[in-house]
């Protein structure tokens, strides 16, 4: 019965996992077994969504049907070991901005992955990245936006990093819309990337996973 | 003898339409009197120009426009919010904007919409400047589940009744009294009719109602300046092309009553009331397009597409759940008459081969991140090719990037006619010089010989 969880989440198969799970908690199955099974499941939708076999609606689908399978072991997780986590990248979309399907997609894609993340939400002050970098130690920055007008608060926001003497200690990555190499050079960001899977592939390359 | 509109044939009805649009009228309904012989010359120039494309012919050159956001709006130096709360003053960008940069045709000022009657409803669909977002950012929306996943039924029985009484209520806090209200198609006769009109007497309604009127009022005032402009810029030589407005219907149920994480859900949940549902909705939005048609004159119709692009489904997805209905919408605006416009923003590279199912010469396509040169190939033969100048580009870059990604679009997706030079995306921030360079140097370059 080993890995009929992972094949059931990896194929989209909502009411059939939900039902795995009841059964073999029932039947006495360990819940961590499951939350593993559950976390490979979500690798292959991962490289699937990679590969162009998944696409949007599918990872969004994908973390829906994994947050009802967590909702449904918490009770009986043990708090204990809380899993070592990769590294932590600061996430937001940049001032001025409140788009948030994109940052969301990426953050999510990024916890799967084991990172921390620490999500600071939409429209945030450069400020508060420059404070977050700063109270987190995090070493990857990644700046989210959908308008034109997001160009320029990248730019700020790794302007002010900078100024702030921190710039050394994280990379940036950007990504949104209308994001592409030229936009990456004129804020000064480090790289960019194009859907949630480039982003993990950028934080694997910098703090390794 | 003329025929009926009822008994011409589409080629026919575009022709009527295109001879309308070169015989503009002015607001009493008399020949519009241009400033000069050689505005009027210009104006019919351009639809023309506009037309040859439309149709897929080569002009006298690549017609050019510019169909920014809330560039205007930030190139005559005043913040998004001035713009929302002061007609007279965005009017005036508006205006500005065409007479420094001449594009062939233009778009009116319409785009900002006016702050005041966004308050007066309570809009909370939206965050506008000043309004949760900063007085220098544009309108956002406010995505949520503004329709319950169990209230399918109720859409696909009734769209009206479900928009008035649920939809409504919940996206404008001064609309609540219209929860009380019954539906119309109770007042049937004599006996009870009195009964379906007692919601109107109570204070609730009555203040939905008046709430109703001080907007009107206000859109009103707003339109009367936006109109204004757009006549006198008509009597300069720029036509205003925009003749209503209309969307896919899995962008309707997807935007703003399901939400994209809702839609989502249903496509693997609830896939046949979601298909139910499209199918409900498309003669509404194919009369949301012919209907702003009549009242403009103008039968150009502008569809912005939003979760049909490359990546956000698969090519099944796309063809069961995007296509169909957006290809009746299509098909039922260009049997009325109707030149859908329609913007495919993000990129439409995997879909090009679905698209070349349409008539041709019918529709245009405004492409944001699309190949154009394979957008040529396979689909130039069928549709008018729009854009896609980079917002990037247009912000980041020089007037010499300009001029050559310019010179490969005329080179490529011009070649033979039925290209419009535009930017791909709606912007609000770009380099003058670089707006400028794209219009000249389309002017210049891109002569048909």
């Amino acid at each position: 019965m080993s890995g009929e969880l992972v094949k059931l989440l990896s194929d989209l198969k909502e009411p059939e996992a939900l039902e795995f799970v009841e059964k073999a908690l029932a039947q006495g199955t360990d819940p961590m077994d499951l939350l593993k099974q559950a976390k490979e499941g979500m690798n292959i939708v991962g490289q699937r969504f990679a590969d162009e076999d998944y696409f949007i609606p599918d990872l969004i689908f994908s973390g829906e049907i994994l947050r009802r399978i967590i909702s449904r072991l918490e009770p009986h997780l043990k708090k204990a070991k809380e899993e070592k986590r990769l590294g932590k990248v600061i996430i937001g979309t940049v001032a001025g901005d409140i788009h948030d399907i994109g940052k969301d997609l990426v953050v999510f894609m990024l916890d799967v992955h084991g990172f921390e993340v620490i999500d600071l939400g939409i429209n945030v002050p450069v400020e508060k990245f420059v404070t977050a970098i700063k109270e987190s130690g995090s070493t990857i920055v990644g700046l989210s936006g959908f308008l034109t007008l997001a160009f320029d608060s990248m730019k700020d926001t790794v302007d002010a990093i900078k100024e702030a003497g921190l710039r050394d200690q994280v990379k940036i990555m950007i990504g949104g819309g209308q994001i592409d190499e030229q936009v990456k050079s004129f804020t000064g960001a480090d790289a960019y990337g194009r859907d949630a899977v480039a982003a993990v592939k950028l934080a694997q390359g910098w703090i390794g996973g | 003898m003329e025929k009926k509109w009822e008994e011409m044939t589409a080629d026919e009805k575009q022709e009527a339409q295109f001879q309308k649009l070169l015989s503009p009228k002015d607001p009493e309904g008399n020949d519009l009197q241009f400033q000069s012989p050689e505005a009027e010359a210009a104006y019919k120039a351009s639809i023309n120009r506009f037309k040859d494309a439309v149709q897929l012919k080569a002009s006298d050159r690549v017609p050019v426009t510019v169909f920014p956001g809330w560039y205007p709006v930030l190139y005559s130096g005043m913040t998004p919010q001035e713009a929302m709360y002061d007609y007279e003053k965005c009017a005036a960008a508006f205006k500005k904007f065409v007479l420094d940069f001449k594009p062939d045709v233009q778009w009116g000022g319409v785009m900002p919409g006016p702050g005041k009657f966004f308050e007066i409803l309570d809009y909370k669909l939206y965050a506008w400047p000043g309004h949760g977002v900063d007085t220098d950012s544009g309108y956002q929306c406010l995505e949520g589940e503004y329709m319950q996943p169990h209230e399918y039924d109720l859409l696909i029985t009734d769209p009206s009744f479900f928009f008035r009484n649920f939809y409504l209520p919940r996206v404008f806090g001064a609309l609540e009294g219209f929860t009380m209200l019954p539906p119309l198609t109770g007042i049937l006769e004599m006996y009870g009719v009195a009964l379906n009109f007692i919601p109107y007497g109570l204070p609730p309604v009555q203040n939905t109602f008046k709430a109703l009127f001080e907007a009107g009022a206000e859109a009103l005032r707003w339109i009367t300046v936006m109109g204004g402009v757009d006549g006198e810029l008509a009597t300069l030589g720029f036509p205003n092309i925009l003749g209503g407005f209309t969307k896919a219907p899995f962008d309707t149920i997807g935007d703003t009553l399901r939400g994209t994480k809702g839609i989502i859900m249903d496509m693997y949940r609830q896939p046949d009331k979601l298909l139910q549902a499209l199918e409900a909705i498309t003669p509404i939005m194919i009369g949301m397009g012919l209907g702003a048609s009549q009242q403009t004159g103008n039968p150009i119709i502008f569809m912005p597409l939003h979760k049909g692009a490359d990546g956000f489904m698969s090519d099944e997805q796309f063809k069961t759940f995007y296509w169909p209905t957006l290809k009746a919408v299509i098909g039922g605006l260009i049997e009325g008459g109707c030149i859908p416009f329609i913007a495919a923003e993000g990129g439409y590279n995997s879909r090009l081969e679905v698209i070349r199912d349409l008539p041709k010469g019918k529709t245009i396509w405004m492409f944001d991140q699309t190949d154009m040169v394979k957008a040529k190939e396979i689909v130039g033969d069928t549709i008018c090719l729009w854009g896609n100048m980079p917002s990037t580009l247009l912000k980041i870059g020089t007037p010499q990037d300009i001029k050559d990604y310019a010179r490969k679009l005329i080179d490529t997706a011009g070649k033979g006619g039925g290209f419009i030079m535009a930017n791909g995306a709606f912007f609000d921030h770009a380099k003058p010089e670089n707006v400028k360079a794209m219009v000249d140097f389309t002017k210049e370059y891109g002569v048909y010989k």
